[in-house]
């Protein structure tokens, strides 16, 4: 079985998102990580190759991105994929949801992926949804939010909540799953796979490569177009207490409490 | 052909309530743009009165496909051929998770653009333009659609009204694909843990990772017990079996608007807040300064749930006491 987990990466949770405002995109400036969410993907991979219960030739790491995203991919590598593809192209910068998942859709299509497994969501994107676009192009079933994965020979048990409660759904393969944050703990890299990582085949794709149409993707080829970018109506500011004398914070708490009547 | 689609959502012979939200918006958005709005539903034995019934929140048409329940992709299957039929310029999804599904598989299929987290939608020169909050709600973006539109709101983005129209339902029959019809549902809406009811207390202690460990629900417990309210918890928390999903707020949860919602050791994540955000007063604890909950609280403490709680409900029993 070959598995392709698809990465991306993004700022640093700890550097504040920002959209330039002339270009209307996503400021990529700045510290920069492997999307956190991924790395449960990465997870999901591993412990399916470790369980035994199928044979796993190859994990592959996937990712569409400026040049920058190969530290995503080598820290992809080193969570324990076998090599990775990088597609990244000019033409692809300002593509929307839909022709993101069209280009990963036809650099997968490349590998032929008994499975591709994804993050629940890209920290700074939040769309949940590159999954369900990749899954379409590709003719593949797909279920997002998994946290339960059993595989066999050719077919997957998925387990994942939606609008009435948990659902168990049987796929057979091929298929894209996206996988939630409660499925594992991911592992911490090794030293020494953090050393090796950047030894491990990449290979580097231009749209052309991948049979992409330069007509639907990039900002062209994007269906929707995002503008008029604003701060949203200012809030009244809550009251902040820093807890330093637990007894004077609790006293301030029920004082608050007490002014609302909510005792 | 300015018409809207909208999907709505059914589950044991009810229409979900953020589909008829998202009903209720088609309506008065085809109103606007010189459409009709239409909606449709799938699953296997949809009777004549359900289907109907959506008339009644402003639908002149309800398509109905026999197909399988609970499962985007024949969906996705569905509204695209109701839409190249029909020529429908627009589909529109109320919050959820389904939804989220198909509305990208739309997307996909039909090659339109989409916007999901939609909190509001607006007629600009016949158009239809969707706002949506970014970067963790600190900015909004309007999304302009070039040709076909799919818009997903956030959940409770749009509110159900009652028209008092009809709608004729049609029967329409779908070539699903192999790969939509693939999976195989075994079960669904298991409702993992015990049955609490949380809708109607007007105290609400809500509990998240930050709790610890599954016993660390009984400082929760503690404190929702000496307020007379009851105790609720983050999808990360139910997901993981430390409490039942029955406690659950959230997109995938419950909604709820108590006069005093206490959330400890909660991030506040969108789907988290979406659930809760009306509620009267927010308190929120938390030791970390940034998390986002703070962002939207009346009272954030910002401290150890640990060392705060026990004192909390000490100081709470004391006060009632006195
Ligand atoms: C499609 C979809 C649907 C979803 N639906 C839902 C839903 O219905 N409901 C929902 O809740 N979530 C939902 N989520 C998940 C959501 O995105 C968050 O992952 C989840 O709400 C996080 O739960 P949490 O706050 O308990 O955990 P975390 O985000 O891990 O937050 C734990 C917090 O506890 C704090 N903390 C830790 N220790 C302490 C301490 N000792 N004292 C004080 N504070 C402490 C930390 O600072 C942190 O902020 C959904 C996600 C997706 C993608
Ligand atoms: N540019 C990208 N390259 C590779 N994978 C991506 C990209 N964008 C999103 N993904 C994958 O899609 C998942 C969901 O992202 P999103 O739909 O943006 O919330 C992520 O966790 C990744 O696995």
């Amino acid at each position: 079985m070959k598995i392709c987990v698809l990465v991306k990466e993004v700022p640093d949770a700890a550097v504040e998102k920002r959209i330039n405002p002339s270009t209307g995109r996503m400021d990529r400036a700045g510290e920069k990580n492997l999307n956190p969410y991924d790395t449960h993907a990465i997870e999901a991979a591993m412990q399916i190759r470790e369980g035994g219960a199928v044979e796993v030739d190859e994990i592959v790491a996937v990712t569409m991105g400026p040049s920058t995203a190969v530290r995503a991919l080598h820290k992809a590598v080193s969570l324990g994929a076998d090599r990775s593809v990088h597609l990244t192209d000019d033409a692809l910068a300002g593509s929307d949801v839909a022709s993101t998942g069209y280009a990963l859709a036809q650099t997968l299509a490349t590998e032929s992926p008994d499975l591709v497994l994804l993050g629940q969501q890209s920290d700074d994107g939040e769309c949940y949804t590159i999954g369900a676009v990749v899954a379409d192009h590709l003719q593949m079933p797909s279920l997002t939010q998994v946290i339960k994965m059993d595989v066999e020979e050719g077919k997957l048990k998925c387990e994942r909540q939606a609008e009435y409660g948990y659902d168990t759904v049987e796929i057979g393969l091929p298929a894209v799953i996206s996988v939630g944050d409660a499925i594992n703990e991911p592992r911490y890299p090794s030293l020494k796979a953090i050393m090796g990582a950047k030894k491990k085949p990449l290979d580097t794709k231009a749209i052309g490569d991948v049979d992409v149409a330069a007509d639907r993707v990039g900002e062209a080829g994007s269906q929707v177009q995002c503008g008029d970018f604003h701060a949203p109506p200012a809030k009244a500011g809550g009251t902040i207490i820093e807890d330093e004398d637990t007894n004077e914070t609790v006293e301030k708490i029920v004082a608050w409490l007490d002014e609302r009547k909510l005792i | 052909m300015a018409d809207i689609l909208v999907y709505a959502l059914h589950y044991e012979g009810a229409i979900n309530k953020n589909s008829l939200g998202a009903v209720t918006e088609a309506a008065r958005l085809a109103g606007e743009i010189g459409g009709e709005a239409h909606a449709v539903l799938v699953g296997e034995g949809i009777s004549d009165d359900l289907a109907a019934s959506l008339g009644n929140y402003g639908v002149s048409k309800v398509f109905r496909v026999s197909g399988p329940d609970g499962l985007a992709q024949p969906v996705v299957d569905a509204m695209a051929h109701i839409m190249e039929s029909g020529g429908h310029q627009y589909a529109l999804f109320g919050g959820g998770l389904l939804g989220f599904e198909i509305g990208a598989g739309l997307a996909a299929r039909l090659s339109a653009g989409v916007t999901m987290e939609v909190t509001a939608v607006r007629v600009e020169d016949g158009k239809l333009a969707a706002e949506r909050p970014i970067l963790g709600d600190s900015s909004i973006s309007i999304s302009r659609y070039k040709s076909r539109g799919i818009i997903i709101g956030r959940l409770n983005a749009f509110e159900a009204k009652e028209s008092g129209g009809s709608a004729s339902v049609e029967d329409v029959t779908v070539d699903f694909s192999e790969f939509s019809t693939r999976p195989n549902l075994l079960i669904r809406g298991e409702q993992r843990g015990a049955d609490v009811n949380i809708e109607d207390a007007d105290v609400l202690v809500a509990g998240g990772r930050g709790l610890g460990k599954p016993e660390g629900f009984k400082l929760a417990e503690d404190l929702a017990e000496v307020f007379g309210g009851a105790v609720a918890a983050t999808r990360a928390v139910v997901d993981a079996g430390w409490y039942p999903y029955a406690a659950q707020i959230g997109q995938t949860g419950k909604t709820v608007s108590p006069k005093l919602y206490i959330a400890v050791g909660i991030s506040g994540a969108i789907q988290h807040k979406v659930g809760m955000q009306s509620s009267e007063n927010i308190v929120a604890i938390n030791k970390d300064a940034n998390a986002p909950i703070f962002e939207f609280s009346d009272l954030g403490i910002v401290g150890d749930l640990n060392k705060i709680l026990p004192k909390l409900t000490e100081a709470v029993k004391a006060k009632k006491a006195g």
